[in-house]
């Protein structure tokens, strides 16, 4: 099942100059952008791993790409976002966050159901990647 | 730029196509591919036919280089040899243009360039116009300059260096990245220095980032070609040693002028006289530092100069605010120094 969290994720995965384009556009609105990674596709994760510190100073997409790439051969199994912080007062705040890759086999969730008092059943999602322990979730015990 | 998409470092999640089922919503499946045709087709009709012309003036005017080379004119006085060269540059990046029309491929020529000579002689400066020429030719995206020495990349510790040195190549893709006193990056007495671990790097991004970057070493002649020497990766991967002479009597006089203009003030003529003077005094002296020298001279006179107009304590007029005088300069250590006592401007 594909994750659709951040901002594209219904749209087909963009391509590298998409990506790339996507990039500058933030960099000329002026937002650092940073590359975070996990193997965890809870929609609740919010605290996905960080890929080196954020990337300030920047004027051209082709840095952001290089650090995108370098994650890319570390970690090719897992889901890799790039987000793009804008800084000014009254926003401080994740103004663009997309996803840039998954991994090639996504299981997806299953809805557990707990049974609680007064026949109350509550439910929660579990994805069937996080049964495999931590690095251990994508594809052929990859990294 | 270019146009075609790299190859991804990992796998293709998109190549096989899932059912998109995104909750709730589903995507009719796309063939990718069946969004390439009409991109190509595009790129067909931008292709000239092989019996067109390409007028090269025009090319020229559109990307505004002339202005560029007019500032360069007037703004650098001398610097022969260096203004040739970005000329040559700047017309093999235009007949790549008029190729790339016809649909001829061209292999990205190489711009990393190493700028010699004596302290003074432009090197920043022409370094900064050099960014911006290249931005106006479509070489380079963005076409700032960060410029950065030893400290701005060379870690401390172990492990400081190389994040330390990406950083600052990723904050200079798209732009010029000028390293100044770039021999300071290679410490010979000290074989375990981080130096070597930076220039690795650099290397690296040099040969495989070629797109993404220029990089402009600077430093004086003698000192960069041991570095050279020491590390011959770094001279063969640069294609264009250019080396700034130093400047003659009469151009280190324009400069002169130019500056005083540039601050709004104007010699007299015997002032003009004192000044040619001081100039061949100053340049045989030791750390003699070209334009350098020179600015440092007409620093110091206009600090006479003002300090002169406060003792006479009168009133004063637009133009004795705006003329520097013979005694503005005279005054100078330089016209009684001994051959052995320090050069002071």
């Amino acid at each position: 099942m594909r994750i659709t969290q951040g901002t594209f994720s219904f749209l087909p995965d963009l391509t590298d100059d998409e990506i790339k384009a996507q990039i500058q556009y933030a960099l000329d609105n002026g937002w650092p952008c940073s590359v975070e990674f996990t193997d965890d596709p809870h929609p609740r994760n919010t605290y996905w791993e960080m890929w080196g510190l954020p990337m300030f100073d920047l004027a051209d997409a082709a840095g952001v790409l290089a650090e995108v790439n370098a994650c890319r051969k570390a970690k090719p199994e897992h889901y890799i976002k790039i987000n793009c912080y804008n800084a000014n007062y009254g926003k401080q705040t994740v103004a663009l966050s997309f996803i840039v890759q998954r991994p090639s086999h996504e299981p997806g969730f299953r809805i557990e159901r707990q049974e609680w008092h007064d026949r109350t059943i509550r439910y929660t999602l579990h994805p069937y990647a996080a049964d495999q322990p931590h690095g251990e979730r994508y594809a052929n015990g990859q990294q | 730029m270019s146009s075609n998409n790299r190859p991804r470092g990992g796998p293709q999640p998109g190549g096989e196509t899932p059912a998109r089922i995104g909750f709730g919503m589903s995507r009719p499946g796309r063939d990718p591919a069946g969004s390439d045709p009409p991109e190509d087709a595009a790129e067909e009709k931008k292709t000239l036919p092989s019996d067109a012309r390409v007028d090269l003036a025009q090319e020229r005017a559109e990307t505004g280089i002339d202005q560029v080379f007019t500032s360069l004119d007037a703004d650098l006085v001398g610097l022969a040899p260096v203004k040739n060269r970005i000329r040559e540059i700047a017309a093999l990046l235009l007949v790549d243009r008029a190729r790339a029309k016809f649909g001829l491929s061209t292999s990205r020529p190489n711009l990393h360039m190493c700028f010699t000579g004596s302290p003074g002689t432009g090197k920043t400066t022409v370094a900064m116009r050099m960014s911006d020429l290249l931005h106006r030719l479509g070489y380079l995206r963005r076409g700032h300059l960060v410029s950065v020495t030893r400290d701005d990349l060379v870690g401390q510790y172990v492990g400081h260096t190389a994040p330390k040195t990406k950083e600052v190549l990723k904050r200079a893709m798209g732009g010029v990245l000028f390293i100044d006193e770039a021999y300071y990056l290679y410490r010979q007495d000290n074989e375990r220095d981080y130096g070597q671990e930076s220039i690795e790097i650099l290397l690296q991004v040099m040969e495989n980032q070629r797109e993404d970057l220029v990089v402009i070493l600077a430093g004086y002649k003698d000192r960069m070609d041991s570095f050279f020497i020491s590390n011959p990766g770094m001279g063969s991967r640069i294609a264009h040693h250019i080396d700034f002479p130093d400047y003659t009597l009469q151009e280190l006089e324009a400069i002169g002028q130019l500056m005083v203009h540039a601050e709004g003030y104007n010699f007299t003529s015997e002032a003009t006289e004192t000044f040619r003077e001081y100039l061949k005094l100053r340049k045989e002296q030791p750390r003699f530092a070209n334009a350098r020298s020179v600015r440092n001279a007409i620093e110091r006179a206009r600090l006479r100069h003002a300090s002169r107009l406060m003792d006479d304590d009168e009133p004063v007029s637009k133009s004795e605010l705006t003329t520097l005088t013979p005694e503005d300069l005279r005054t100078s250590r330089v016209f009684d120094a001994q051959p052995s006592g320090p050069a002071s401007d």
